[in-house]
Parts: structure tokens; C-alpha cells; sequence
């Protein structure tokens, strides 16, 4: 309960805006990312690529131009959300390119490239246009409606890999689920907000849970019934999880029931074992988790994730070295859903570790920007954005080393794909808007709200 | 909401903890049979993620490496496959390895720990060593030579040092390519499918693997279990074996292809291959003196390894009188391997003890530092010194004049000895011709060389000096080519 008020200044007291620290972890992030590209090359062919210092100059000044855009659109925002940002989309590419050089048919990293540059000029549009966070609470059902639109236009698209979740229009691909969220958690952080009151003081007490009315509680649980539902036709269960985690973590912070928590453990438990049992590319997907090894004992070889735990153990403690490992037996995938194993059999468990980390701390400045704001509406927002990213690497990480079944997701910044890049490029401009509003001086700096910050935490 | 906040972000925190957890069991605790699993692929690129190390032959390289530019990368190439195969064997990506390839696979592939300089780091850095070399003790020209005098025929040729062992040519015929399986794909399967099929076996390897009815080369053997056992004492002395000679217990009548066999002596009986006179001292020896004088030979032995697994040359424990007296001459279930009899030929040259035989001379690492030396040993004291050299003199007198004399080189002292060995049911299979024997230099102080010859002979006819005709020249161009290089060693 202290960690909030030491960036709560006291009156008069200049705020530093650590725009410096920012900037040199940048540096740090570009030279780490160009670093491992070097190693790639040198572990492959003996020799620096000679594009290393353009992928270098390519990566750094998109960095630079972000941080611009920060410095200027945003100058108290945490220093370590764009270099995590950027430490983590680097080495994306730089596995991607390690990648590449197995599949010469099939080349990523460039492309791969051009969407990490759209992303990050989203995030500087994002950053420079939106002034305050708490326009968007003026556009929840804007929002929400955009982002059934989204989730249902790929329904009247083909399935690819048995996901209907993809758009095809020429030669691009988009997974519009991937917009939804931040969508989606606009929406919830805009309604939860706006009926907190009512959400916590009416409802019924049901034995030892109180239940909130269902005239406010109704909307959302009929938008989340509808999302789910659509995400189950078109058979993405790791999106319908997302969701659905997504919204028990907002209710929870919003109202503080746990009943809800536990009636939404159940909710979930009952609907992935009908999906599970009932869905035959859900059904797979549990057998193969339940026994990653039966096709090698049926004599057909190991199957994906059979190769990716392969994969990760190979790797052990400190791994192969980048572009010494394997990783490329995975097959289909292996540079979108199973980068990870990439990352854990060239880095090793060391490596990993860092990365988890990495995005543990990703989620813990999301979080701290929503403890030191003081709007509901921002908080909520922080707390979904940074919950998002949190429930998608549990989601994919968990999935591609059997701890829980595989549900096809991008691993956040590093797996291959553009609408997952773009959209955690925005998911980093809204929080580094959200953390500048929060660590910013108040414009009335003689009540710094101390009560008022009492009174919302006994809410 | 602060409070359900921290709890939330403890539940995230949570979350990527399990990750964590997850990761490091995965990737340490159940990595290893991870690892091993058979169906993990990193095995085998890994294997072949460098080039193998050489075998050498007289200081060359007889194998090399190419660069497939596939997922198994380096593929075995052979410089000279069909030459050298019963030796190298074969070290397939599809089919695995076999002889030297396989016996000396963790020095050639580099997972030999010795092979590093510090093996405990290696463990530490995950390098693998480059692959080591394999010296052989093949002498290439009487490989050729050997290889030449097969050539077209199906046999094998098995020549060893008699003091030290190293077996100087190995040959099998006919003989293969093994580069055609080094790789994998279809043309690999193909070639497998037809190697196996092919009619004369070309990837049998007669010298070691394949043991034939050794004939009457056995009755050295036989011999030198009469003398060790006191039997026969004066070789030069008639043996009281009647001829016709009629098997113990049976009516059967043994006959001899030779002349002059009735109440011969043990000399006569080996220059002219009286089988009378060998079936009768068997006999005389009995069952226990014979298996325990031919196992000292090597005869029963599944241990024996040059490295490679040597098959095993049989003769019966339990047998009854007719039968013992047939194995006496190398007949009945008596079967040896080519380098069985080379061992027999070299035991006599070696004053009676045969020194183990073997095809490493030693292993280096790919820098040329020798990782492991094979040192002489003694294999066993197969007979006494004096029946040794008792037997010298009757193998010389059987190659000056008797059934060994295509043998002979001038200038040189050679012994020797013939035999044919029908099989099959009513002898109808394809006779065997064998020759055995050894040669000492002029002027040197012990045999150089010994040998053993043996001919799928179709022209082979019942009589020994079929043995001599087809298996002796081949024999004594090895034998020739041995004693020349001695020489020149010498000077």
C-alpha cells in the first residue's frame, strides 16, 4: 500500500519525466536486438551480415522516432514500457530472421519488418493525437461494436488451419480478433466505470456471495456471452479464453466479488470441457496435450508439440547459441505460435527466463500506471491492456510447453504476424498515454487526493 | 479498488510464475529423455552436423566426407569402396553403421570424450570434438593384391602378422560400394534392397562373418592336438591308422583322395592330407583333449572382436566317435571363419601362441594426437612351442613338395596346407577351396605373414589339390607382396 505514493509528488516538487532513462535503455534494446542478429550470422556463416547495421539503423530509428513521439506527446510516461516494447519486437525479428534462413521458400522477417513499422506509427499516431485516455470512454459502444464486427467478418471467410479467424484480401492476411481486444477491454473499462456504483452498492446477496443487479450487470455479460460465442464458431479457443480472462480480471478489479471470480471458473471450466469434448479441432488439440507423444508411438512421428518440447529441451540451461538450434523440425508455425521454442532452445532456460521476465515487468508498469491514476475508467483500462498481454503469454507459452492445451496465439511483439504486432503496438501507445496521465503533475496540485485515493482504496 | 487491483496483478504474476516453473521443468528436469527420445531428430543432425572422421590405410585416407547441403549434412564417401568395405563397412545415414565405421563410431563422429582436450569443459561448452581418425593396420598393397586375386570369384582373405597380430588385408568377394549408402532418400533404399538381394551377397563379409566347413586345413589343428597331447610322438613314425578307415560305431568307410595313407605318419599325412590317418588321431586324442586343443585356437570364442564382432567358428562339445572322427578333418559341424584359420596358420608361424588379432592400429585426433593405441596381446597359447615348431616344418614340407606347392616362392620359407570342403545335402552345394599358410623372409628372424584363402571354387574338384590350385596362387601373391614390404622395411 506504499508503492503508489512514491510517485505521487508532493506540491511544487518538479516531477521527473525520466526521458534520459528511456532513451538509454533504447539504446540498450537496439544494441541487444542487433547483437543477436549479429550472433545469427556468426553462428550461420562465420561472418557479421553485412545488413546487420541497417537492420541496427532500421530498428533504431524507429525506436528514436517513438521515443520522439513520447518525449513530446507524452513526457511523464514510464520509461520502461516503449524499450520493453522495443527490446522485445527486436528480438522477434531477430528470431524471425534465424528462421528464415531454414525456410529460404519462405521469407518473414521482412514483412514482418513493415508491420513492426506500421505498429510503431500507429503508437506515435496514437500517442501524438490522443491527448487524454478519457476521450475514449466517450466511444464504449462505438467500440463495442467495431469489435463484434471484427470477430464476426471472418466468419464469412474460409478457415484457415482450422481457425476461422483470418481475413484474406490479396496477398495480406489479418486476424481481426487480435483489434477486438483492445476494443473489448475499451468497452469494458468505459461500462464498468460508468455503473461501478452501481455494480458494487445494488445486487442480491446470494449465501455468502452478493451478486450485482442484472439491470447493470446484464449488457456486459451479454456482449461477453455474444464475443464468446462467436470466437467458439469460429473455433479460436485461445482468443474466447483471452476474452473471458479478460473480463473476470475487469469485473473482479471493478467490484471486488470474488463470487464472480468463482461463478466465472465455473462458467469457463464447463464451456472449454463442452468445447473440449464436443469440438473435434479442440478435441485434438486436448488429446495432444493429455499425450504430446501418442503419434511417435503410433508410428507416425512426432507431432508439433511433441517437436516443440523437443525443442525446449534441447535448449537447457543456456541454451544452443542463436541460429545453432533446430527449432525448425516444429514445421507449420514454428515463427508465429511456436517462436517460443526458438527462443527457449537458442537462449535456454536463462533466456527464457529473461523474457518472461521481460513481460513480467511489461505487466507490472501496466499495472502500476492503473494504481497511480485515479480515474476508474483509466485504471480499468491500464489494468485490461496490461492484463491482455499477461493472459496472452500465459495463453501461448503455456500452450506450446504443455501446461495447458494448445490454443493457437501470437506470442506478444516476437511471434510472427501483423495484426498481433500492430495491435500490441497500440496496446503500448495507450498505456504509455495512461501511465504519463497518471505520473504527470495535477493540474490543481494543492489536493493531491490523498483522501480521495483512501477512499477509492476502501471501495 | 487498489486492493483487488495487487491481487489481480499478484494472479498475472502468478501466471507467468507457473511459466517459469513450467520452463525449467521442461527444458532441465525432463530434458534428458527428451533428449534420447529416438523420435527426436537432433540425434541424428547432430551425428552428422560435421564431417566424420578418416579411416586410414598406410597413412591415407580411404574414406572422406561430402557435403550433402541437406538436413543431415555430412554424407561418407569412399575413396575406394569395394577395396577397402570389408574393412570400413558402411556409415549410413538410412542403415547405420557397421565393422570399423561402427566399432570406432565415437571416435569417427567425435563424441569420443577423449577426443578433447579437456573433456570435462566439453561436457560444459556443448562442442562436439571434430571427428578422430582410425589408423588402420591394412597394408594397401596386399590388400590390392588380395582384392585383385578375388577378383570374380566368391571368397575371402584374411592376412595377419603372426608376432603382433595386426592383420595386414581383409578382403571379401565380391565386395560393395558403401557410399552408395551413406545417405538417405530413395536411391539410398534402392541400392540397400538391391545389395541384399543381390546373389552373391556382396555385403556378407566372408572374412569375418561367414564361417565355412574349414576341411582339411583343419587337420593342423588336429595335428597339433596329437602332438600337444602326447599322441604322436615321433612325426616321422607310422600312426597305426588303417586305411580304409571305418568310422567308429558305423560301417561307414572314410575314404582319402590321397595315396599311401594306410599306417602313414603324421608328416605324410599332412603333406599329402591323408584324411585316415587325422580321423584316426582325433579319435585317439578323444572328444575332451580335441575341443579343448581346438578351443585354444579360438574355435567357440563369441568374444572375439578386431573390434568388429567376429561370427563364431564352431566345433562340438558332444559328439560321438564317428562324428569327432569327422570334425578331426574338418568335416561334420566343424566350421571356421577365414580369419579363424589365418589365426590357425599364424599360430603355428607364432611358436604356438596367436597373438590377438586386430584391425586398429589406433586412434588420433583429427590434429594427428593418438587418443588410444591397441597394444600387442597375447590371444592364447593355442599349442606347445616345440609342436609349433614341429608343425613348421611339416606345413614347409607340404608346400615343397605335396599338396601346398603353388605356394611356394623362392627365396622364402613358406608352410602350408590345402583343403576342400564340400557342403550341402549330398555334397551338391558349391565346394570350398581353402589354403592356409605362413612365410618367413630370407634372412629374417620369424614369419612375416600369415594367411588364410578360401574359394567358393564351382571348378573345384573332390581332390586337395583343387584347394591348392585356386586358393595357393592367391595366397602366395599376399604372401609375396607381405615379404617385400618386410624387406623394405628392413633396408
Amino acid at each position: 500500500m506504499t508503492a503508489p505514493r512514491t510517485d505521487a509528488p508532493p506540491p511544487g516538487v518538479r516531477v521527473p519525466k525520466r526521458r534520459g532513462v528511456e532513451l538509454s535503455l533504447l539504446v540498450c534494446a537496439v544494441l541487444i536486438s542487433v547483437y543477436g542478429y549479429a550472433a545469427v550470422g556468426l553462428a550461420r556463416a562465420g561472418a557479421v551480415p553485412p545488413d546487420a547495421a541497417r537492420y541496427g539503423a532500421g530498428l533504431g530509428l524507429l525506436a528514436l522516432i517513438a521515443h520522439l513521439a513520447v518525449r513530446f506527446g507524452a513526457p511523464y510516461a514510464d520509461p520502461l514500457l516503449l524499450p520493453i516494447a522495443v527490446l522485445l519486437n527486436g528480438l522477434g525479428l531477430t528470431l524471425i530472421h534465424r528462421l528464415d534462413l531454414e525456410t529460404p521458400y519462405d521469407r518473414a522477417a521482412t514483412t514482418q519488418l513493415v508491420w513492426s513499422a506500421l505498429g510503431v506509427t500507429l503508437f506515435i499516431l496514437v500517442v501524438l493525437l490522443l491527448r487524454d485516455h478519457r476521450t475514449l470512454q466517450g466511444y464504449a459502444y462505438v467500440s463495442v461494436a467495431a469489435a463484434l464486427a471484427l470477430m464476426l467478418l471472418p466468419v464469412f471467410f474460409p478457415a484457415v488451419n482450422g481457425a476461422r479467424i483470418w481475413i484474406r484480401l490479396g496477398g495480406l492476411s489479418f486476424q481481426p480478433g487480435e483489434f477486438a481486444k483492445i476494443l473489448l477491454a475499451v468497452f469494458f473499462a468505459a461500462y464498468l466505470s460508468a455503473n461501478l456504483n452501481a455494480l458494487v452498492y445494488t445486487g442480491r446477496r446470494i449465501w455468502r456471495f452478493q451478486f450485482p443487479s442484472g439491470r447493470v450487470l446484464g449488457p456486459v455479460v451479454a456482449i461477453w456471452l455474444l464475443s464468446v460465442g462467436v470466437l467458439v464458431l469460429e473455433r479460436d479457443l485461445g482468443t474466447s479464453l483471452l476474452f473471458f480472462g479478460l473480463f473476470v480480471i475487469m469485473l473482479y478489479v471493478a467490484t471486488g466479488r470474488t463470487g464472480w471470480i468463482a461463478v466465472g471458473l465455473v462458467l469457463a471450466s464447463a464451456g472449454a470441457f463442452l468445447v473440449g469434448s464436443l469440438e473435434p479441432h479442440v478435441h485434438g488439440r486436448v488429446q495432444d496435450w493429455l499425450d504430446p507423444f501418442a503419434s511417435i508411438r503410433a508410428g507416425e512421428g512426432p507431432g508439433q508439440l511433441a517437436q516443440s518440447l523437443f525443442s525446449f529441451a534441447a535448449g537447457g540451461m543456456l541454451g544452443t547459441g542463436l541460429g545453432l538450434g533446430h527449432s525448425v523440425l516444429i514445421g507449420f508455425a514454428a515463427k508465429s505460435d511456436f517462436i517460443l521454442a526458438t527462443a527457449g532452445e537458442e537462449l535456454g532456460l536463462v533466456g527464457l527466463t529473461a523474457l518472461f521476465l521481460l513481460y513480467a515487468l511489461f505487466v507490472g508498469r501496466g499495472y502500476r500506471a492503473g494504481l497511480l491514476l485515479r480515474d476508474p475508467f483509466g485504471r480499468l483500462l491500464a489494468i485490461g491492456l496490461a492484463s491482455i498481454v499477461a493472459l496472452q503469454v500465459f495463453v501461448i507459452a503455456g500452450g506450446v510447453m504443455g501446461l495447458i492445451p494448445l490454443t493457437g496465439m501470437a506470442m506478444p511483439f516476437l511471434a510472427q504476424g501483423g495484426s498481433s504486432v500492430v495491435t500490441n503496438w497500440v496496446i503500448v501507445a495507450l498505456l504509455v498515454r495512461v501511465s504519463d496521465s497518471a505520473r504527470a503533475p495535477r493540474p490543481e496540485p494543492a489536493d493531491t487526493g490523498e483522501p480521495e485515493r483512501v477512499k477509492e482504496g476502501a471501495a | 479498488m487498489i486492493r483487488y487491483i495487487r491481487r489481480a496483478a499478484a494472479l498475472c504474476l502468478l501466471l507467468l510464475a507457473a511459466l517459469i516453473v513450467n520452463a525449467g521443468r521442461v527444458m532441465v528436469v525432463e530434458a534428458g529423455p527428451l533428449n534420447d527420445d529416438p523420435a527426436n531428430r537432433r540425434i541424428a543432425i547432430g551425428r552428422y552436423a560435421q564431417p566424420r572422421g578418416e579411416i586410414l590405410v598406410d597413412g591415407k585416407p580411404v574414406t572422406g566426407s561430402r557435403d550433402s547441403g541437406q538436413q543431415l549434412r555430412w554424407e561418407r564417401t569412399y575413396r575406394q569402396g569395394p577395396l577397402y568395405a570389408p574393412l570400413t563397412g558402411h556409415a549410413s545415414q538410412t542403415y547405420g553403421t557397421t565393422l570399423v565405421e561402427d566399432a570406432e563410431d565415437a571416435v569417427l563422429a567425435g563424441t569420443e570424450p577423449m577426443l578433447a582436450p579437456l573433456p570435462l569443459l566439453n561436457g560444459l561448452t556443448r562442442g562436439r570434438e571434430p571427428g578422430g581418425d582410425v589408423v588402420t593396420t591394412i597394408r594397401a598393397s596386399m590388400q590390392e593384391t588380395a582384392f585383385r586375386g578375388l577378383a570374380g570369384k566368391r571368397g575371402a582373405m584374411v592376412a595377419v602378422e603372426p608376432a603382433t597380430g595386426r592383420i595386414l588385408a581383409l578382403v571379401s568377394s565380391p565386395s560393395y560400394d558403401p557410399g552408395v549408402l551413406s545417405g538417405t532418400g530413395p536411391g539410398v533404399r534402392e541400392a540397400w534392397e538391391r545389395l541384399n538381394s543381390a546373389p552373391g551377397r556382396p555385403m556378407l563379409n566372408r572374412a569375418l562373418r561367414q564361417t565355412y566347413p574349414p576341411g582339411s586345413t583343419f587337420k593342423i589343428v588336429t595335428a597339433a592336438a596329437a602332438l600337444d597331447a602326447g599322441v604322436v610322438r615321433d612325426v616321422d613314425a607310422p600312426t597305426d591308422t588303417p586305411d580304409p578307415f571305418v568310422l567308429p560305431g558305423t560301417r561307414q568307410v572314410l575314404p582319402n583322395e590321397a595315396e599311401g595313407c594306410g599306417d602313414a605318419s603324421l608328416a605324410y599325412a599332412l603333406q599329402w592330407s591323408c584324411n585316415t590317418v587325422m580321423a584316426g588321431l582325433g579319435v585317439e586324442v578323444g572328444l575332451t583333449g580335441m575341443v579343448d586343443a581346438v578351443e585354444r585356437f579360438g574355435f567357440n570364442d563369441t568374444a572375439l572382436r578386431v573390434p568388429s564382432w567376429v561370427a563364431r567358428s564352431t566345433f562340438d562339445r558332444e559328439m560321438s566317435p564317428d562324428q569327432l572322427a569327422l570334425s578331426s578333418i574338418g568335416q561334420f559341424d566343424t566350421t571356421a571363419t577365414p580369419l579363424q584359420m589365418a589365426m590357425v596358420a599364424a599360430a603355428v608361424a607364432n611358436n604356438g601362441e596367436i597373438a590377438r588379432p586386430h584391425l586398429v592400429d589406433r586412434t588420433t585426433t583429427s590434429g594427428g594426437a593418438t587418443v588410444e593405441r591397441t597394444a600387442r596381446r597375447a590371444y592364447r597359447q593355442a599349442m606347445n612351442p616345440s609342436t609349433a615348431l614341429r608343425l613348421q616344418e611339416l606345413m614347409v614340407r607340404a608346400v615343397e613338395d605335396g599338396t601346398g606347392r603353388n605356394a611356394a616362392i623362392p627365396g622364402a620359407r613358406v608352410g602350408g596346407k590345402t583343403g576342400t570342403a564340400q557342403h550341402g545335402f549330398g555334397n551338391t552345394g558349391t565346394p570350398y577351396a581353402w589354403f592356409i599358410a605362413w612365410a618367413q623372409g630370407e634372412g629374417s628372424a620369424r614369419p612375416a605373414v600369415a594367411v588364410a584363402v578360401v574359394v567358393e571354387d564351382a571348378e573345384a574338384s573332390r581332390t586337395d589339390i583343387s584347394g591348392g590350385g585356386s586358393a595357393a596362387p592367391i595366397a602366395k601373391a599376399v604372401m609375396e607382396e607381405a615379404l617385400r614390404l618386410e624387406a623394405e622395411g628392413r633396408r
